[in-house]
């Protein structure tokens, strides 16, 4: 036999520090478990749809008409369908060069994206060019996109906030820059502190890193905070005097559980500030069809819109979408219709209402439940889930659970929740995953869970968690924050 | 005022960057695909001092790959062409021709292709399982693919065809898939190889990351090449050892010039790690004889390298000499199994008779890897989640589609069948016209959906190209759309021996328009010829 061209010492090195924990080491187990009959709660992935949430009635009415048009040619088809789920798949339809079938424009079909910039218009108060939006096979293939423009090599540092979703590590891996961590304030609310922004500038800097891009996530993943105006001010300032390129990630914009601070886009902060920052600061915004109240994550549907990017660097992005050749064309119908709801007096308004509010509303009782929940387990503090999909407990480890953690040789939270998972088949993701401060420790679950499943989940939950502290305790208490 | 100042070096940056580009670009494009150095010298960065002061995301600033690497199917030609037809949606007049015919891009949908019935209801009701609840659905929908729908839907976790599946992709559809790919071969297929992908090219995309450390990694891919290995390559940093195909034997894949290549770009301390092979060939449309892919397995064996099988036009084969053979087939028949061949085999839906481009359904077939390779393709695979479920669907039904006896099995392919034949006729019309054209040689597209015809351009041709900084092939190209709306791709695109210009032309417009592109086209090539013959 000839030499191996493919084994693991010879595969690009980048790969291989690519972690990912989403879908790491508790997720294979739990899949292991499955398959030998184990009944298992996947807490893992902000992925609604898999724990029982129904599809939105309307758009999958819409895209199931553009999928077989020649349903609309049918005299019956109005028995199954909806006057304004017929009018809107011709309207997709014709905005399309061929159907779903053909490749669109490799920025995503122009008329989308100008439902998609009116969105925003409508949104922030500001216009926004449809020229500058650019529909992608979900968000994450966005990110992806910008990162690999801007990441030169190891030199190159991108600002994350820790913790964070590891798509952003993952990705920076891959290509080959350097993490800038900034520390995210757990017990001021996981609140941004600019000071930490400007020590973990000033510590990339002395290591000779040229930091390009801050990430924010708004609200956050896995600590769910809002942003308040104040603090993107402080962000918009701070890019602009460091010269960053600010990089928002705003898929979860409509999971808002408290009423206090509600969204902003980063893209309105921006634009209130005026010149010469507004026209300055460079920021590509996220967003997607996956969260909110859609949770239409296997569609794969996303954007991104860029403000204050020359346009000839535009073109090059254009020019690497377009190796790609188009984003699936029924998700970024998906995005369309999100970005361009029914209105009052459409045939379908109050169903979709309905179905949103609902959706929308239990969210907010299973944020408050699972944080409650938590809050009432020995050793476990948890911030309120503010947004997004998740909940991120801290667990205080005794010592000998760190000790038996190091005996298993598993960092002490992978340790945690493989035991967890084991014991009640709830598999949720470690905090080293995310990141987090030494020594600190977290779990990542989703709010996602049926509610009438939650009270069980959360009971079953504190019966082995409490069972786990009692048992590596060593007459040592530890009091609550 | 550092702001302003900044402003303004800034733009002389930006605006020398762009000479520098224009040059570059037009000295080297023919002659990209030549060399074994990555594609271009990396553009000189700017001094340190004026490159912190520079936004961050700008030209001189990004990842040089980025400004490298081009993808000529959506290249210059393509923006010119929207222009000039956006014009004359304010003008009607404003052109000698009527509309814009998009020859340039394997996109069969968009120029009025019909996708397949059967296929178009079972994704239906998978979009909306709601309906299939109701009685009327019956009388709207064929049976058999109510039941297919039913199928699908058992094999999805709690039916829901809106969350994430596994990263590789749904189980149940890769069984389906697998099953399909033994019933074509001969020799099974195991569903844990199959990762499915948002269409061929990310498949792509990955393998070329894994394979790629620097620019001292090379890929051997065939010139002329479709253009996503070689922008793949430089967006991954590693080097592009070309290969030729030889035009005067239809576009013949010799062994020798693979062994040639291999010897050359390793004494200049190249570590070839892969051989891309487009079987059926794109740009150039030939179907390997199997003989010649035994010897291609053989070769890959040797040498250690990974076999990377682009097969997405499998199902586009119009001459009945020629069969489409896989590569996992042939290296099996040779008795050659996981550990003799690292294999990737990618497919797609975009192709065949299907055309579904739009959707972005594909997936790669990857065998002959250890275990710590093929964990790290799924944790690669999973940074993205998964890949759109309705292309994964689309995907098993493509491997997996309606037997006889089914009940829509008769119509599904007489549509099938119908789209081949007028592929296959079209094919042939458009060879047989670029060869009565003076100076135009066109081999016969075997398979795939291009011809891919040689130019001889006069002498003052190509000085007139010269003079207007375009290659000649371009040149040419633009003259045509000017003076008739047609959009091809100049070779150049795909590369090819130096000295020569060819230009790609698609045989997807419909039956019924090809005949006034073929007059458009001998009169525009005809007039072209009077004013630039010697």
């Amino acid at each position: 036999m000839g030499l191996k061209a493919l084994d693991y010492e010879t595969m690009n090195e980048n790969v291989k520090k690519v972690q990912y924990a989403v879908r790491g080491e508790l997720y294979l187990r739990a899949s292991e478990l499955q398959k030998e009959g184990k009944k298992i709660i996947f807490t893992n992935v902000g992925n609604p749809q898999a724990l029982g949430q129904k599809p939105l009635t309307f758009p999958r009415q819409v895209v199931a008409l553009c999928q077989a048009p020649f349903l609309l040619d049918d005299p019956n088809v109005g028995l199954i369908f909806p006057a304004d789920a017929i009018a809107r798949a011709k309207h997709y339809l014709s905005l399309t060069s061929g159907g779903l079938g053909a490749y669109s424009d490799s920025r995503g079909i122009p008329g989308v994206r100008k439902e998609v910039a009116e969105f925003i218009e409508r949104r922030d108060g500001y216009p926004s060019d449809p020229e500058l939006i650019f529909l992608t096979d979900g968000a994450s293939k966005g990110v992806m996109q910008i990162l690999n423009c801007i990441i030169r090599g190891q030199g190159d540092g991108v600002l994350v906030p820790v913790p964070q979703y590891p798509l952003y590590s993952a990705t920076i891996s891959l290509f080959g820059g350097s993490l800038v961590p900034y520390y995210l304030e757990e017990t001021a609310n996981w609140g941004l502190d600019v000071n930490n922004l400007h020590e973990s500038v000033a510590q990339a800097r002395f290591k000779g890193i040229t930091v390009r891009a801050m990430v924010i996530i708004n609200p956050g993943n896995p600590t769910g905070q809002c942003l308040s105006e104040a603090n993107l001010r402080e962000i918009l300032n701070f890019c602009y005097q460091e010269n960053l390129v600010l990089l928002g990630d705003e898929v979860y914009q409509q999971n808002i559980y408290q009423d206090k601070r509600p969204f902003i886009s980063s893209r309105k902060v921006l634009m209130d500030m005026g010149p010469p920052i507004s026209k300055e600061v460079q920021l590509v915004s996220f967003h997607t069809v996956s969260k909110g109240y859609w949770g239409e994550c296997g569609q794969r549907g996303g954007y991104f819109e860029m403000t204050n990017i020359p346009p000839k660097t535009v073109d090059e992005i254009y020019k690497i979408a377009s190796i790609s050749l188009s984003p699936n064309v029924p998700a970024q119908i998906f995005m369309g219709l999100m970005v361009n709801p029914l209105k009052p007096g459409d045939v379908s308004y109050d169903q979709f209402v309905r179905e949103s509010k609902g959706i929308l509303e239990s969210l907010r009782r299973r944020a408050r439940i699972m944080t409650d929940g938590f809050n009432s387990c020995k050793n476990v503090v948890c911030n309120f889930t503010e947004g997004a999909m998740y909940s991120f407990p801290q667990l205080r480890l005794p010592p000998k659970a760190i000790e038996a953690a190091k005996q298993a040789g598993k960092v002490p939270d992978v340790f945690y929740c493989l035991k967890l998972l084991e014991a009640t088949g709830i598999s949720t993701v470690p905090g080293s995953g995310f990141g987090q401060k030494e020594g600190v420790f977290h779990l990542r679950t989703t709010i996602l869970p049926a509610e009438e499943d939650m009270p069980e989940i959360m009971s079953s939950f504190k019966k082995f968690n409490d069972e786990f502290m009692a048992q590596y305790e060593d007459n040592w208490n530890r009091s609550r924050m | 005022m550092r702001r302003f100042v900044i402003g303004s070096a800034r733009n002389l940056i930006e605006s020398s960057r762009q000479k520098y580009q224009f040059e570059r670009s037009i000295l080297s494009s023919p002659y990209r695909f030549l060399s074994s150095s990555p594609a271009a010298d990396s553009p000189s960065s700017s001094s340190s001092s004026s490159s912190t002061m520079a936004h961050p995301v700008s030209l001189n600033t990004i990842n040089p790959k980025v400004i490298e690497c081009e993808y000529a199917v959506r290249g210059e030609i393509v923006t010119l062409a929207q222009k000039l037809q956006e014009e004359m949606q304010t003008k009607p007049d404003a052109h000698p021709f009527e509309e814009i015919l998009y020859c340039n891009i394997g996109n069969p949908q968009s120029l009025g292709q019909q996708p397949i019935t059967f296929f178009r209801e079972v994704l239906a009701l998978c979009d909306h399982p709601a309906i299939l609840d109701k009685s009327e659905t019956q009388g709207l929908f064929s049976a058999d693919s109510i039941e297919r729908a039913w199928q699908i839907l058992d094999q999805i976790p709690g039916r829901a065809t809106g969350a994430y599946s596994h990263s590789q992709g749904i189980k149940g559809l890769r069984d389906t898939i697998a099953a399909g790919i033994e019933a074509r071969d001969g020799f099974p297929a195991d569903p844990n190889d199959i990762f499915l992908t948002d269409g061929a090219s990310p498949a792509v995309h990955m393998m070329m990351q894994l394979l790629i450390r620097s620019e001292k990694d090379g890929i051997l891919c065939p010139i002329p090449q479709y253009p996503l290995y070689s922008a793949s390559i430089a967006l991954h940093g590693g080097t592009l050892v070309p290969y030729y195909l030889d035009e005067a034997t239809g576009w013949g894949l010799e062994v020798s010039e693979l062994k040639k290549q291999l010897e050359t770009s390793r004494s200049k301390g190249i570590t070839v790690r892969a051989l891309v092979v487009i079987n059926p060939g794109n740009p150039t449309g030939q179907v390997l004889a199997e003989e010649n892919q035994k010897a291609i397995v053989e070769f890959c064996k040797q040498e250690g390298l990974v076999l990377l099988a682009d097969e997405v036009y499998q199902e586009n084969v119009y001459v009945p000499e020629k069969k489409f053979h896989s590569f996992k087939k042939v290296s099996r028949s040779m008795g050659y199994g996981e550990k003799d061949i690292a294999l990737v085999s990618f497919q797609s839906v975009s192709k065949g008779y299907y055309g579904e481009c739009g959707k972005r359904g594909g997936y790669m077939e990857v065998t002959g890897f250890g275990a710590d390779v093929r964990e790290q393709i799924y944790k690669v695979a999973s940074v993205n989640l998964c890949s759109n479920i309705s292309g994964q669907i689309l995907a098993s039904l493509v491997m997996g589609p309606p037997k006889v006896g089914d009940e829509s099995y008769e119509s599904y392919s007489a549509e099938r069948d119908g789209i081949l034949s007028s592929l296959a006729r079209r094919a042939k019309t458009l060879e047989d016209a670029f060869n009565k054209l003076e100076g135009v040689t066109c081999n016969k597209a075997e398979g795939a959906m291009y011809l891919f015809p040689r130019i001889d351009l006069p002498e003052k041709a190509i000085k007139a190209a010269e003079a207007a900084k375009k290659a000649p092939d371009a040149y040419y190209c633009q003259r045509l759309l000017a003076a008739t709306g047609i959009v091809f791709v100049p070779g150049s695109g795909f590369g090819q021996v130096p000295g020569t210009w060819h230009f790609r032309c698609t045989i997807l417009p419909q039956e019924e328009k090809i005949p006034a592109i073929v007059t458009r086209l001998t009169d525009f090539h005809k007039s072209f010829m009077d004013e630039f013959r010697g």
